[in-house]
């Protein structure tokens, strides 16, 4: 991978780590609010089908982990195992695609009026 | 443990196994008592061992002062320059432990190879180049110009290696260009003059580049001259950034 490929690995990552910075404190806040009224899945669900502002930023959620988590375990295994080069990449985009597609259809599935 | 005359140091040196050219971590501690002396430096006490204990200890050491960065070794854990490192301030219960530097090929005992360390400057395109010849009249660099201060807060290092050896990333990844090489880097993509810019910036992106820095901090911690490495490496990060934001990386 040539340098630029890798720098912009690197503001890739940055990037989605902004979005990640504010999509895990909105996603928590949620969380703690929706355990605390006592709201069944139900009516979770009720409240997320067919809502596109939600289903747009768990959407966004998701590409910003698919980009993100590959991009610093690529790094991580480089830097301890010593594990480089092009089957170390192809292994973490493998894992970015997958990151993705399980991340959409999850965020689909709670959007979709009929469910996944 | 003051340094009290007639009290003694034990002090634990590497030697290494071979004659040249050995691993790292090929060698062992070997221990040795120094007297202890009112102002004594590390390197005054790896000078009396080699002068009255064992003469074929090797070490390096030219100015003495602080100036040369040839005598960089790491005692008791940290690396430093061993000419400026009083024994009072870092002989803990009366002990020294002297070693080579971390992440350089040892040469013999406490001297490393430090041809790694330099060829790494050359890498990250560490020559200056610039268009004038000696005929022309001299460049105006404005002193108070954000470039120069910048310049200014890096241009200081003398190549002494403590901050190589302090470095986690150069353990991880030996090919990691290091602080000093990106210092180095960072003085010339300051300096107005240079015209070899965007291909300084392409040499030190990326995984073996400012990239890979973690932020860590210790070569700006264990730096004797303070230089703002860390921040010098930031600035790269910026600086490769905007070029490849403009297709010039």
């Amino acid at each position: 991978m040539s340098p630029r490929a890798q720098a912009g690995l690197w503001f890739a990552q940055r990037m989605s780590a902004v979005v990640l910075a504010f999509a895990v404190v909105v996603h928590l806040a949620t969380m703690i609010y929706a355990v605390r009224s006592g709201l069944s899945a139900a009516e979770i669900l009720d409240r997320t089908r067919g809502n596109l502002p939600w289903f747009l930023f768990y959407a966004g959620f998701v590409v910003a982990i698919a980009v993100h988590l590959p991009i610093g375990l690529r790094n991580v295994i480089a830097e301890t195992l010593g594990w480089r080069g092009r089957l170390l990449e192809a292994c973490t985009a493998a894992l970015a695609a997958g990151l993705l597609a399980w991340g959409l259809r999850a965020a689909w599935a709670v959007y979709a009026p009929g469910g996944a | 443990m003051a340094g009290d005359a007639g009290s003694v140091l034990k002090v634990s040196v590497w030697r290494s196994s071979g004659p040249g050219g050995v691993a790292a971590g090929d060698g062992r501690f070997e221990t040795f008592e120094v007297p202890r002396q009112p102002s004594q430096t590390v390197l005054d006490v790896v000078t009396h061992i080699q002068r009255h204990c064992d003469p074929t200890l090797g070490y390096r050491f030219a100015c003495r002062v602080g100036v040369c960065g040839s005598c960089a070794m790491v005692v008791n854990g940290e690396a430093r320059w061993t000419c400026r490192t009083h024994v009072d301030k870092v002989a803990e219960g009366g002990r020294l432990e002297v070693a080579p530097l971390r992440n350089l090929p040892v040469i013999r005992d406490l001297a490393t190879d430090m041809s790694a360390f330099f060829d790494k400057w050359a890498r990250a395109r560490g020559q200056f180049s610039g268009t004038r010849s000696r005929q022309e009249p001299f460049a105006v660099v404005e002193p108070q110009s954000e470039e120069r201060r910048q310049v200014d807060l890096g241009i200081e290092c003398i190549g002494c290696g403590v901050c190589y050896s302090s470095c986690d990333v150069v353990e991880w990844k030996p090919d990691y260009l290091g602080p000093a090489a990106m210092n180095r880097a960072w003085t010339l993509v300051n300096d107005v003059r240079d015209t070899a810019r965007r291909e300084r910036l392409a040499a030190v992106a990326g995984d073996a580049g400012c990239h890979a820095c973690h932020t860590h901090m210790s070569c700006t911690e264990r730096c004797p001259k303070h230089l703002p490495l860390t921040s010098a490496i930031a600035g790269l990060k910026r600086e490769t950034t905007r070029a490849l934001l403009r297709g010039e990386l």
